[in-house]
């Protein structure tokens, strides 16, 4: 089991320990997880995985509820679109 | 186009929290082929979250009898359709599932409560449950102020949590007053596992501020949260802190029930003394029956996983704790209660449905929840109205409209079943 | 009980009674509206809101082109949540056959001034990335339109109130007829002339009424941004809408501004319920995907039912009942309400106001259809 596990969120490496939700290594990195209807930056509310707030972009695929996917090595995480 | 994954089971659970466990491992001890599915990407919903390193914890008592009793468990499953009775339609990680069931045990738990206040969209303003669950999925809370806001038994239990792993709780907020208060702590005495919790729980507490017929009135900030203004027995402060976990109790996750046709009544979902719903072979157990905690969870998991397995003499014995707890539960009730006030704290311009930015003027210059919905958009989002729909109908006193499916987002192709790969009874025991 | 006592009296608050209204009013007409449930909540609130030329027949064309000219018109004073886009349509031809239809329509549509291009397989691929490769090339209608019908049926309501109509929502209708309209509840509206603008109840309301309810199904997905550009049909939709008494689905998906993409679409006789069919509804997406297969992965987060208001000719019933002088109907658009609505008001006040109509009324004269007319 390694002692952490690196993700890039909108191309920087972030570092989390196994088994961190990519919704937590967006929130190391600094960053909001979206951007709602009206620009503002969101992020998550419910953690559990119904309030859609934490969504982002992983590995090219829209609208993924990051607070409910665990960090898989080399993943690329992006905020920014 | 999609493939489908066909699975068959005697007893299908829906929800892995802990009625859903107690239900899926006593209906397997049974004998039965159980299958239990969650969205979740572990076993445990919210209250046993991330429990499956410890050993010691009722979790693990319960993941172990599931296991022995082979159980199958589907993680990272989401049911979004009933095509017709005794199918569920599910979105897994990898493909869409069609669920082949006799009996279904809906125990789909609740969600928090979120009413909106002006700045309650800042990023880490969260959920009291939501910064927990956070913070168990990894997010590294030691050191960081954090102010417990809202209402009910989960607040204090999150600012246990919270300060074990090093936050710096600085007040709790409950909107109940100390009469109130007073009124449930008299019924926790009753409850002699209740008065036990309490005391760990106050020990736990000791030094934090606790304030009833406390609220937020505005969360402020750049980038994120940087302070809360709380109501304070009708004094306001100002208080700078790093997160703001909010939430005003607990709303039953009865979307399933719905669709389904199941009686609800009041948000319930209505259940005889076996846990069975008004359709026979559908039984509910936990929260969406009446917000309870774990215990009566527990309890009513296990009647209705005996009673799905047609042991309903075994579920017998179960009564009594049940009804004792259930008296617990209407107690919770009474207790946190919402004030009117609150349906004071969000501004014109205050956002209330998240998904589609739409404010409390726009909302409230329609009468009904029909007309609001098709001139602003709100619960159109993907949340399907799974937040902003408490929260209008507490401010507007809106009912919501009836359920359709897909009850949860899911990929396109999954809503075009096709030919099925049947895969008879393939999952497997294990915790997913 | 004492009547109120109107001009007009429009039952039916979807976007052809709310249009109806508007111009009623705006001709100094005393002028109540009146729906069962909230504005636009009928086909209104389910449909595409797509402002589309149809060539199907030359009355249909008439009727869909002076209307959409008339939304060009009212374009300015629309606000934003009407979200008026002018993002055209393209009729995709899947084969050669197909696009022998296209050069057709491109022919008919020039003589008639309406403009149009044709778009080789390169072309459309350049405008439609996500369209399933092989396609024979289509036909560009860059003035169609779409917009949020709910907001426009709201929308022409205020500017009725503002000209002095009444709205009463909420408020369930039980009998009209002979210059009466009474609720439910009892309340009598005293009218010169009535209008029945209800839709795929328009038949509840005026037994014998040729129309007939055509449910339909629609599925909207999360935003996607640019997905799509422009509303796609495929070319046998037209087939799918001269059908009369079998279930259909023709592909036809719709860009909204919120950047979410709207699908359709279905067309079932006979069901009166609003439940989701999951067998049609699967059906209709698997067509929508057999053209754009990358909508395969898009997150779906909302389907719904609706109920079209048919005529077994095909053509809305604009003008006065047989049988009762006081007595207007503005019903029957199918899947051309939104577009026909703007036209609609005006060929009924001619007909009311005694103008001079700017197309010949006489195909939608409901005394051109005689009651409980055959389905073919």
């Amino acid at each position: 089991m390694p002692e952490t596990i690196t993700v890039t969120v909108n191309g920087t490496s972030i570092a989390v320990p196994p088994g961190a939700t990519v919704a937590v290594a967006i929130a190391l990195a600094g960053a909001a997880c979206r951007k709602s209807v009206s620009g503002e930056a969101r992020g998550p509310l419910c953690g559990m995985g119904i309030c859609f707030e934490c969504r982002a972009v992983i590995d090219g695929r829209l609208h993924c509820r990051s607070c409910q996917i665990i960090c898989q090595s080399g993943m690329e995480v992006r905020t920014d679109e | 186009m999609s493939s489908l994954t066909r699975t068959q089971f005697d007893v299908l659970v829906v929800g892995g929290g802990p009625a859903g466990l107690a239900a899926a491992a006593r209906a397997a001890e049974c004998g039965l082929q159980v299958g239990l599915v969650d969205d979740n990407p572990a076993l445990g919903g919210q209250i046993w979250r991330g429990q499956a390193g410890n050993t010691a914890s009722e979790a693990a008592h319960w993941y172990a009898r599931l296991q022995a009793a082979g159980a199958g468990v589907l993680c990272g499953t989401r049911v979004f359709h009933q095509p017709e009775p005794g199918i569920l339609l599910a979105e897994g990680p990898d493909a869409a599932l069609e669920l082949n069931y006799k009996k279904l045990i809906l125990a789909t738990g609740a969600r928090e409560r979120f009413l909106p206040f002006p700045g309650w969209t800042l990023p880490n303003v969260m959920g009291a449950g939501g910064l927990q669950a956070l913070v168990k999925s990894g997010l590294p809370i030691a050191g960081k102020r954090v102010v417990v806001a809202g209402s009910g038994p989960l607040l204090l239990a999150v600012a246990a949590y919270l300060r074990q792993h090093g936050a710096e709780i600085l007040l709790i907020c409950e909107q109940a007053s100390w009469s109130s208060l007073a009124g449930f702590g008299f019924a926790l005495l009753r409850q002699p596992e209740k008065v036990r919790q309490g005391f760990s729980l106050r020990k736990q507490l000791s030094g934090i501020p606790f304030a009833p017929s406390s609220w937020p009135v505005s969360a402020r900030g750049q980038a994120a949260i940087e302070e809360v203004v709380i109501s304070q027995t009708g004094k306001t402060k100002t208080i700078a802190c790093d997160y703001l976990a909010c939430g005003f109790h607990l709303v039953p996750n009865s979307e399933l029930a719905v669709l389904l046709g199941c009686r609800v009544q009041d948000e319930l979902v209505q259940v005889d003394d076996y846990q069975q719903t008004s359709i026979p072979g559908i039984f509910c157990a936990g929260e969406p029956t009446g917000i309870g905690g774990l215990e009566l969870s527990l309890v009513e998991g296990q009647i209705a996983g005996l009673a799905a397995a047609g042991r309903e003499t075994a579920a017998g014995p179960l009564f009594a704790e049940r009804e004792k707890l259930r008296r617990f539960a209407r107690v919770l009730d009474r207790t946190f209660t919402l004030r009117a006030e609150l349906r004071g704290l969000p501004l014109p311009e205050t956002i209330v449905c998240r998904c589609e930015d739409a404010t409390c003027s726009q909302l409230a210059q329609h009468t009904s929840w029909r007309s609001a919905k098709l001139q602003t958009r709100c619960g159109m989002g993907p949340c399907q109205a799974r937040i902003c729909g408490p929260a209008a109908g507490f401010l507007f006193g809106w009912a919501q409209d009836s359920i359709r499916p897909p009850i949860f987002p899911t990929r396109f192709e999954n809503l075009i079943t096709s030919s099925p790969e049947v895969e008879h009874g393939a999952i497997t025991g294990g915790r997913g | 009980m004492t009547a109120l006592i109107y001009d007009v009296v429009v039952v039916g608050a979807g976007i052809v009674g709310a249009a109806c209204a508007e111009e009623c009013a705006r001709q100094g007409m005393r002028v109540a509206i009146i729906d069962r449930d909230v504005i636009g909540g009928g086909a209104t609130a389910a449909g595409m809101g797509h402002i589309v030329v149809m060539d199907d027949s030359e009355a249909q064309f008439a009727l869909t082109r002076y209307s959409q000219q008339l939304w060009q018109q009212l374009r300015p004073e629309l606000p934003p949540d009407v979200e008026y886009e002018p993002c055209g349509t393209i009729w995709v031809a899947a084969d050669e056959e197909e696009m022998a239809e296209v050069r057709r329509k491109e022919k008919y549509y020039g003589q008639r001034g309406v403009p149009t291009e044709v778009l080789d397989p390169q072309t459309l691929e350049h405008l439609e990335p996500n369209l399933r490769k092989g396609m024979a090339g289509g036909l560009l209608v860059p003035e169609d339109v779409v917009l949020y019908p709910p907001c426009a049926a709201r929308f022409l309501i205020e500017r009725a109130q503002a000209a002095g109509a009444e709205l009463h929502v909420g408020c369930a209708v039980s009998q009209i007829g002979k210059g009466l309209v009474r609720l439910a509840v009892g309340t009598e509206f005293s009218a010169a002339v009535i209008v029945n603008a209800g839709g795929a109840w328009a038949s509840a309301l005026t037994p014998g009424l040729s129309v007939k309810k055509r449910k339909g199904h629609l599925a909207i997905t999360d935003r996607y941004p640019g997905f799509v550009r422009h509303q796609l049909v495929e070319l046998g939709y037209l087939k799918s809408a001269h059908s009369t008494s079998a279930d259909s689905v023709a592909f036809n998906v719709q860009p909204r501004r919120t950047g979410q993409i709207l699908v359709g679409s279905s067309r079932q006789f006979g069901a009166e319920h609003g439940e989701v069919d999951t067998a049609n509804l699967a059906r209709m997406l698997q067509r929508a995907q057999e053209y754009m297969p990358k909508l395969a992965e898009l997150s779906t987060i909302r389907v719904w039912t609706g109920f079209r208001a048919a005529t077994p000719h095909k053509l809305p019933l604009i003008g006065p009942c047989p049988g009762d002088p006081t007595l207007f109907l503005a019903t029957g658009h199918e899947g051309l309400g939104i577009t026909t609505s703007l036209a609609t008001a005006r060929l009924l006040v001619d007909q009311i106001a005694g103008r001079n109509p700017a197309i010949p009324v006489g195909p939608y004269l409901p005394s051109r259809v005689p009651a409980e007319h055959a389905y073919a």
